[in-house]
């Protein structure tokens, strides 16, 4: 039974990663606007945009659904990522600006004649990759390492990072930080030399997306079927027994926290050339939780979940927001509390949850009692009832 | 003749939790390979004193020593645990959701870093280490299975089995027989019995037939202190420990 799942699973998966990979961008590129079978420039930007937030998903899954760590604001990784690539595509802009001067409009606009020295090596577009890693990588480090050696663990946890993107959200929205504050980076043009607004550029961005997702989708898979993985899952369920197993939970924890940092900031980098924007209102808290959303919609713990809910979630804005622009909010609370009382295992778990119902086994697919609180069935026993008195 | 160190010594161990003093310049020496049984009434202190041990929580003053070398005091858990203190809490405490096999194998003796967890796959050995200790705790044909669906007997048993795969030198093993039949009871005093003398092990338990079937030393411990110590017959005669156990008022009708 588990091996059938998982060559389905397998096939699924290489199925989802064709249609994504080839057909789409081949339908968009060799079909004829009229054809039925055509994918519209502005479909494949959509997706794109889509995918990007399914890796941004993914990163969060493998913290909260694989190590129970709560993130509430790993949207601010996806935007530094974001900032960085901008950085990069606003030097591109050369001279093509408002003000025809060789420096990013908003700088012109604040009174500077030259490139501040910490923008020079963000004309190179390797520069610009390295940092995307290195910047969210050495936040994710240090704020993981003082959180965990501190022994911050739950909503503490949860509401430390929901603060740090505030906090961050509140800084970049600073002019004198020279990242164009309010406003953030737009009207890019270029990237390595193509025009973004060509079509035939926003494809191969779209297929470089779907690639990452899928190579990040083949990793974080990887990595819970290793000895690793199954720690992770040890530290969600009893994080206490895996400190008294001789494992050191706050270095697993710190490695995890810092690969998802690094996933989050490479489809934040991608996101940026395709939607032409980047603002701190990206690193806005409801943003953070949205995505959270995302993976309780698709059902966190299953990699393939988040992927499918962020997908879902965003293709449901996209229609809500043309046809009830006033309702979408709402209808984003309403599906979460839904998901949460009666899809605990989200878009993934409903295939299994039908089958229960139909054999009439809704109620016994919980856990037994006895093994879901072993604390309830062990009450201690009163020391004076069990010493047999010897002398009276 | 050059006396062997003691596995375990606490020499004027004290800790206060706001106010309450939870253990009393407490006294406590163990040689190796012995099977001590602590016992005492609700809050004498006995979860607190393995809470010591373990790192979990650090005494106000005091020092405990492994081998009369290591201060474990100002050690963390996992860096105590290490040096071969292994812990079985009061309730059980497996991984429900991993399977039996994978509860054990990820205690068995081997590297905890994080590289290690993700680029080394089980050795051979460990492997083997891993049948073997499922097959002392009986729990072979469950290997498979998940932990959750164990019986509660059993996960006692599984989690003893933790701390025999890490192979630990000291084992402290809180109310084993807590909520087992009597037939489980017995099996584990019996598990508990053939590991005596290639592992220290230090019970805390309630249940005196069972304490009666495995004591060879017992430890009264009374508001966080060693009240007397001794084997089971001597112990339960002791005009002390009955007082304790019966309450003031009977030994001030006397």
């Amino acid at each position: 039974m588990r091996r059938i799942f998982t060559n389905f699973e397998a096939w699924g998966v290489l199925v989802a990663a064709i249609i994504a990979i080839v057909v789409l961008p081949y339908l968009n590129a060799f079909t004829p606007a009229t054809s039925i079978l055509h994918v519209s420039d502005f479909s494949i930007n959509l997706y794109g945009k889509y995918l990007c937030y399914a890796v941004l998903a993914i990163s969060v899954d493998i913290l909260w659904g694989y190590t129970g760590l709560l993130s509430l604001g790993q949207c601010l990784f996806f935007s530094l990522g974001g900032y960085m690539m901008g950085m990069y595509l606003m030097r591109m802009i050369g001279s093509l600006g408002q003000y025809q001067k060789p420096i990013p409009d908003f700088l012109v606009f604040l009174g500077w004649n030259s490139l501040p020295a910490f923008w020079k090596p963000f004309s190179s577009f390797p520069f610009a990759l390295m940092m995307t890693l290195l910047l969210p990588g050495l936040l994710s480090l240090v704020f993981g390492f003082l959180a965990f050696r501190s022994r911050i663990r739950g909503v503490y946890f949860s509401i430390l990072t929901q603060a740090l993107t505030y906090a961050a959200s509140i800084l970049f929205l600073r002019n004198n930080l020279l990242l164009g504050g309010n406003n953030g980076f737009t009207d890019f043009k270029f990237m390595l030399g193509h025009d973004l607004r060509l079509p035939a550029t926003q494809r191969v961005l779209y297929i470089c997306t779907a690639l990452l997702l899928l190579a990040t989708y083949l990793l974080c898979k990887w990595l819970t079927t290793t000895r690793f993985g199954k720690i992770q899952r040890a530290i969600r369920d009893s994080e206490n027994r895996v400190l008294f197993s001789g494992y050191s939970t706050a270095n697993f924890k710190l490695f995890i926290f810092v690969l998802s940092g690094l996933i989050a900031s490479l489809a934040g980098a991608l996101y940026v050339p395709q939607v032409g924007i980047i603002n701190p209102n990206e690193m806005a808290t409801d943003k953070s939780i949205e995505v959270v959303v995302w993976v309780a919609v698709g059902g966190r713990g299953t990699l393939v979940g988040p992927v499918i809910g962020a997908i879902f979630v965003n293709a449901l804005r996209s229609w809500a927001t043309r046809a009830y622009p006033d309702l979408w909010l709402i209808i984003l609370g309403f599906l979460f509390i839904f998901v949460v009382l009666f899809m605990p295992k989200g878009i993934v778990g409903l295939f299994a949850q039908v089958r229960d119902i139909l054999k009439g086994k809704a109620k016994t697919s919980e856990p037994p009692p006895s093994s879901a609180t072993p604390d309830l069935v062990t009450p201690p026993k009163p020391a004076t009832s069990t010493m047999p008195p010897v002398k009276s | 003749m050059t006396r062997r160190p003691f596995i375990l010594a606490a020499e004027g161990v004290n800790k206060e939790f706001d106010g309450f003093k939870a253990i009393n310049n407490l006294n406590f020496y163990m040689d190796e390979g012995e099977l001590r049984t602590v016992i005492g009434p609700n809050g004498a202190g006995k979860s607190t004193f393995l809470d010591l041990i373990t790192g979990r929580t650090k005494p106000d003053n005091g020092s405990i020593k492994f081998f009369e070398e290591s201060e474990l005091t100002t050690l963390s858990e996992y860096q105590i645990y290490r040096l071969g203190i292994g812990r079985k809490f009061q309730t059980p405490t497996v991984f429900l959701d991993h399977t039996v096999y994978e509860n054990i194998m990820l205690n068995v003796e081997g590297s905890r870093n994080v590289w290690n967890a993700i680029f080394t796959s089980t050795s051979k050995e460990q492997r083997d280490r891993i049948y073997e200790v499922l097959k002392i705790i009986g729990l072979e044909s469950r290997a498979g299975g998940k932990a959750g669906n164990l019986a509660h007997g059993q996960k006692q048993w599984l989690e003893i089995g933790m701390l025999l795969a890490q192979n630990a030198k000291l084992l402290l093993v809180d109310e084993p027989a807590a909520g087992m039949t009597d037939e489980e009871t017995h099996k584990t005093g019996e598990l508990l019995l053939s590991l005596a003398g290639k592992h220290s092990i230090i019970v805390i338990e309630h249940d005196m037939v069972f304490v009666r079937q495995i004591a060879t030393k017992v430890t009264v411990l009374h508001q966080g202190t060693v009240l007397c110590e001794g084997k089971v017959d001597e112990v339960q005669n002791n005009e002390k420990v009955i007082e304790v156990y019966l309450g003031r008022k009977k030994a001030h009708d006397k």
